[in-house]
């Protein structure tokens, strides 16, 4: 077997997600290529080779790869397929954006956001806001995966992998990128932060979002978070959203202020190791999943609570 | 300019979601069902097109049982002008819609395809997308904002740790996020006018289209639940557990 896995990457460096699909593949088992598609990419495939567990790095460089646009990505992935049994990549909103787009050019089908390998035909995935467990098996002769990344660990550095450079496909021509909007943000990473504050419609607004949770998550080196009620009231912008069809994330830590723990946002939180519930209602639906719920008036218990830390 | 809104009809979000005894399916027997949220953005979204003068006309397509005629009429009371059924009691995964779709999309030959982002049952996330490379199209999947002008559309997309605006060529495919609009409520005299509009059903047979599942469910099961754990009284004491007992800080 021989596995294709997409690296997710800017151009200058290779994005974290990226270490837990090869992870992924390591699981199916086989010989695992990474493909770096870009522009001015070098240092990416450069430090792609160094993960353990890499076969071989494919290169291809070339302008029309430079902002990874899915018309052209997918048209590279597709003519590239044949040989890899799997294509796997993170399912980060730029591998939901191409794999499918990869899938329907091989006419397969693709598997979404996989949290399990059974067999390498074989996986297990979340429906219905992550309350159903499904296990899916494959017929088709190629398998297409996105997988969760919090599901599987990120793989270690030790590999040597060959550097090898692949011509480009030739540019469609159909999309551009006008411009990128970046949260900047001195915190870690919501998607990969060990601690995860998030903040619910109990805050009432977003001054009290922000002069509330920022001390607390600093304290704690944590990144922020919102729950889908949060960013509907603006307290928060949206690429903050932990849920079902926000970010999925599962960090040492989190602890939810004013949430009251709709399925629809437990789905994207309770894979968590300590899960820690502040609210006022002793009745929330999140103090059943919290390893440790605190009732109580979120703007008495979370200045306390960032004074004793 | 055409635009076809692809609508799917799936458990109501409100509902909680029980697996059947032998682990074959989920129990959707006696559930309610309605238009999949992010469809509803979709529909909003064409009408505001048509509204605006740039769409000419809103067609609303699903895909399944007979009932997805109720879909279609919602779809209709918030403003598509007519709509199509592929009827069908098979089981569809979203290569078999976006095939189905690509069908409709030769014969209706639409400039923009708008749809939900994913559906709130199978969680796919793959049918627009699916659909655009079918096609040939471009597409720009999770869109919170769309601008159409002569043959082009700008669309500014939800990423990881931000938002991209992408200017794509019609026609393309566009999938709706969370955020593009909110959704009108049908009012009575428009539900009553939707029950006059054209609805046409075909088959996947008369547009000889395979939708044979690529994929097959072993099992499908309860996750396992996460116990509650335990109440505390005061900051100090939660600080106190999480450096000693769970040792997380």
């Amino acid at each position: 077997m021989s596995i294709l896995v997409i690296a997710e990457h800017d151009n200058a460096a290779l994005k974290s997600a990226t270490l837990n699909a090869v992870t992924a593949a390591a699981q199916i088992g086989g010989d695992i290529h990474l493909l770096v598609a870009g522009a001015g990419c070098g240092a990416v495939a450069e430090t792609a080779a160094t993960i353990d567990g890499v076969a071989k790095v494919l290169l291809v460089d070339a302008p029309h790869y430079g902002n990874h646009l899915p018309e052209n990505l997918a048209v590279l992935v597709a003519a590239r397929a044949q040989g890899f049994t799997h294509i796997l990549s993170a399912a980060t909103t730029a591998g939901k954006n191409l794999m499918p787009r990869v899938a329907a050019l091989l006419d397969v089908a693709q598997i979404s956001e996989i949290v399990g390998v059974k067999t390498p035909d074989t996986f297990d995935r979340f429906t219905y806001a992550g309350n159903v467990l499904t296990t899916v098996q494959s017929a088709d002769p190629v398998k297409v995966l996105t997988i969760r990344t919090t599901a599987f660990p990120a793989a270690g550095e030790g590999g040597h992998a060959l550097v090898e450079t692949l011509e480009p496909a030739a540019d469609v021509g159909v999309s551009r990128l006008i411009g990128r909007e970046l949260t900047s943000s001195s915190r870690p990473e919501l998607a990969t932060a060990k601690v995860v504050v998030c903040g619910g419609r109990g805050l009432g607004s977003g001054e009290n979002y922000h002069a509330l949770l920022e001390p607390l998550a600093d304290k704690l080196g944590a990144a922020l978070g919102a729950s889908r009620a949060a960013v509907d009231s603006g307290f928060a912008p949206n690429d903050y959203q932990v849920g079902q069809t926000g970010k999925v994330v599962a960090p040492e830590l989190y602890i939810a202020v004013g949430i009251s723990g709709a399925i629809q946002h437990v789905a994207g939180m309770q894979d968590s190791r300590v899960i820690v519930a502040i609210n006022k209602d002793p009745e929330a639906p999140i103090f059943q999943i919290a390893d440790y719920g605190l009732v109580g008036d979120l703007f008495d218990v979370v200045p306390a609570l960032t004074a004793a830390l | 300019m055409k635009v076809l809104v692809p609508v799917k009809r799936v458990v109501d979000y409100n509902v909680k979601v029980r697996v059947k005894a032998d682990g074959s399916g989920v129990d959707t027997a006696n559930v309610k069902m309605s238009m999949n949220p992010f469809d509803e953005i979709a529909v909003e979204e064409a009408v505001r097109l048509k509204e605006a003068g740039v769409a000419t006309e809103v067609i609303a397509v699903s895909v399944g049982v007979v009932n997805c005629q109720e879909t279609l009429r919602t779809a209709m009371a918030l403003g598509a002008d007519r709509a199509i059924l592929i009827q069908t009691d098979a089981e569809l995964q979203p290569l078999a819609v976006a095939k189905l779709l690509k069908a409709i999309c030769q014969k209706e030959q639409p400039q923009i395809v708008l749809c939900g982002k994913q559906a709130i049952d199978d969680d796919a996330n793959q049918t627009g997308q699916m659909l655009a490379a079918l096609m040939g199209w471009a597409q720009a999947a999770f869109a919170s904002k769309v601008a159409v002008a002569g043959n082009k559309a700008t669309v500014t997309r939800e990423i990881d740790g931000g938002t991209e605006t992408v200017e794509i060529a019609l026609p393309a495919v566009v999938t709706a996020d969370l955020r593009l609009n909110e959704p009108r409520y049908a009012t009575l005299p428009n539900i009553m006018k939707a029950k006059k509009k054209s609805l046409d059903v075909v088959t996947p047979e008369a547009l000889g289209v395979d939708i044979t599942p690529r994929l097959r469910t072993l099992k499908v099961a309860e996750p396992p639940k996460r116990a509650a754990g335990i109440k505390v009284s005061s900051a100090a004491e939660l600080v106190e557990k999480l450096k000693n007992e769970a040792r997380v800080i």
